[in-house]
């Protein structure tokens, strides 16, 4: 490896990276090197998305739309970690249940999340409930498989401990493994968000009737270029926000020494 | 305890199937409009492979959807990995590079499914380029990684030898970052798969995607069922095909985990 920068130079070149990428984006786009429709400039795009945050598109603002698509995902990322982990911990613990449930699990882990949108479609309709069940698709094989693994690995003699105390099935895995695992099933929690959220705009682009995912299609029948790329920039930016929370949550855990 | 956790794990499987003909057929439990018997399953396989569905016979739909995953794949994985060590071995390009890659990360691959569509319409190239940007990004993270999990004093020993830089990455840097490098070509492979469904139900000529799509349009359960179990399979061999490879390029790791 080669030496490391100084704090400057490390900003310097951060700087010079980001300015040769708007640079050429720029470049490429007002001299007509690519048809201007289809690749507007940067300035035009953050135009655009100052302006969706109070005209509407395809039936709400950019917020209503961002707003309806956060509920969807708050609720099967929320269902997805109440059943994952629960689920994973009693897996981690009871070997049978282990032995049963994971030939299920295993088979059916290879199905992408988004290829369960023609029957999410047909079981749950495509207002809420068909939604809902791709995020929770997306969501909780992470939370299961980290509250497994977290379960699995609790040291030997702790649980010996507890019991030799003759402490409970339930008082075991509330009250060892569940502290136990905390940080590996917080890090699982991270990986069921981003593809849960990634599920959802999938979701939204094929069926959907509000949303931002639905807000990209309709713009892109629209060819309209801009109200895409804004559309891009405000899925990324509440992935990154979401993502950022439970960085927080995955610190406070660690500070907190819920860690066995 | 292999032989307990097989005899159970067939026995979940079989006990599963059995809960499914029984409820579907003869108990009439669900409705065959829901979810489909075997026997409707039968005759989806049988129509898709004979008369063919959604343009083309199942044969021609899984060629197309493997003949790209595989091509967007290798594209990524061809343009990533290379990178990702560049950035793992010189800091320079790793100052340069990373805030571009930050700023574009938090988009989720899926979302570039309309822009794709907006510049390359719904043929190969659209697919194939969203299938980059999904698979680029594990690839470039986990090769990163990789070369920055090298131990220094391996290096500082080689170059105190006098190596020259080529052998250095090749008998060095390559062997030492390479499993993380499949780790990161796992979760490119993964996300190729996730992309293209994705894609296809979006929009596409071909694929199994586009028989999701036309299957859920016409409301066809047993048609969904054949679709989503195809691209389970077909994950799965991929999957399996990098694993392969994988134990044969590193035969010094025992490769610890029995899961793929």
């Amino acid at each position: 490896m080669t030496a490391r920068l100084t704090r400057a130079e490390t900003v310097l070149y951060g700087v010079a990276g980001l300015a040769a990428f708007l640079g050429v984006w720029s470049a490429l786009s007002l001299s007509g090197a690519v048809p201007h429709q289809f690749l507007p400039a940067p300035h035009e795009v953050a135009a655009r998305f100052v302006q969706l945050a109070t005209t509407p598109f395809a039936g709400a603002t950019l917020g209503a739309h961002l707003a309806s698509s956060a509920l969807r995902f708050a609720y099967g990322f929320l269902l997805g970690a109440a059943i994952g982990i629960p689920l994973g911990l009693l897996m981690g613990w009871f070997r049978v249940l282990d032995e049963i449930v994971s030939p299920a699990f295993d088979a059916l882990r290879f199905i992408a999340p988004i290829a369960w949108v023609p029957f999410a479609a047909l079981w749950f309709g495509t207002g809420i409930g068909g939604p809902i069940m791709i995020i929770f698709a997306g969501a909780f094989p992470p939370c299961l498989i980290n509250a497994y693994r977290g379960a699995r690995h609790v040291s030997r003699p702790l649980i010996e401990a507890a019991e030799m105390l003759g402490t409970g099935h339930l008082r075991i895995i509330v009250e060892v493994l569940l502290p136990a695992s905390t940080a590996s099933i917080v890090a699982g929690l991270r990986v069921a968000a981003g593809l849960g959220w990634q599920s959802l705009i999938g979701a939204e682009l094929i069926v959907a009737s509000t949303g931002v995912g639905f807000m990209m299609v309709q713009a892109q029948l629209n060819i309209s270029t801009t109200t895409v790329m804004s559309a891009m920039v405000a899925i990324g930016m509440v992935g990154f926000l979401i993502d950022v929370a439970l960085r927080g949550l995955e610190a406070a855990v660690r500070r907190r020494g819920l860690v066995a | 305890m292999i032989r307990r956790r097989t005899v159970i794990g067939i026995a979940t499987i079989a006990a599963l199937a059995a809960a499914w003909y029984l409820a579907t057929m003869p108990l009439g439990l669900i409705s065959s409009g829901r979810f489909p018997s075997p026997a409707d399953v039968w005759l989806s396989l049988r129509q898709i492979t004979t008369r063919g569905y959604a343009n083309a016979t199942l044969y021609q739909h899984i060629v197309q959807s493997l003949e790209l995953v595989v091509l967007g794949f290798l594209v990524a994985a061809g343009t990533g990995v290379p990178l990702g060590l560049l950035m793992g071995w010189s800091r320079r390009a790793e100052a340069l590079i990373n805030p571009v890659f930050l700023l574009i990360r938090p988009i989720p691959p899926l979302a570039w499914i309309p822009l794709a569509i907006l510049w390359l319409g719904l043929g190969d190239a659209a697919k194939i380029m969203v299938i980059w940007f999904a698979a680029f990004v594990p690839s470039v993270i986990n090769s990163f990684t990789g070369v920055r999990t090298i131990e220094p004093a391996v290096l500082e020993a080689a170059r105190m030898l006098g190596t020259p830089r080529w052998r250095l990455v090749r008998e060095i840097l390559i062997p030492a970052a390479a499993p993380m490098i499949f780790t990161g070509l796992r979760l490119s492979l993964q996300a190729s798969w996730t992309t293209l469904v994705a894609a296809e139900l979006v929009g596409a000529i071909f694929g199994l995607g586009k028989v999701l799509n036309v299957a859920q349009t016409d409301i066809y359960p047993g048609m969904i069922f054949v679709g989503m179990a195809c691209v389970a399979i077909f994950g799965w061999v991929t999957t399996r095909l990098l694993a392969e490879v994988e134990t044969r390029s590193l035969p010094w790791i025992q490769l610890s985990e029995a899961r793929p």
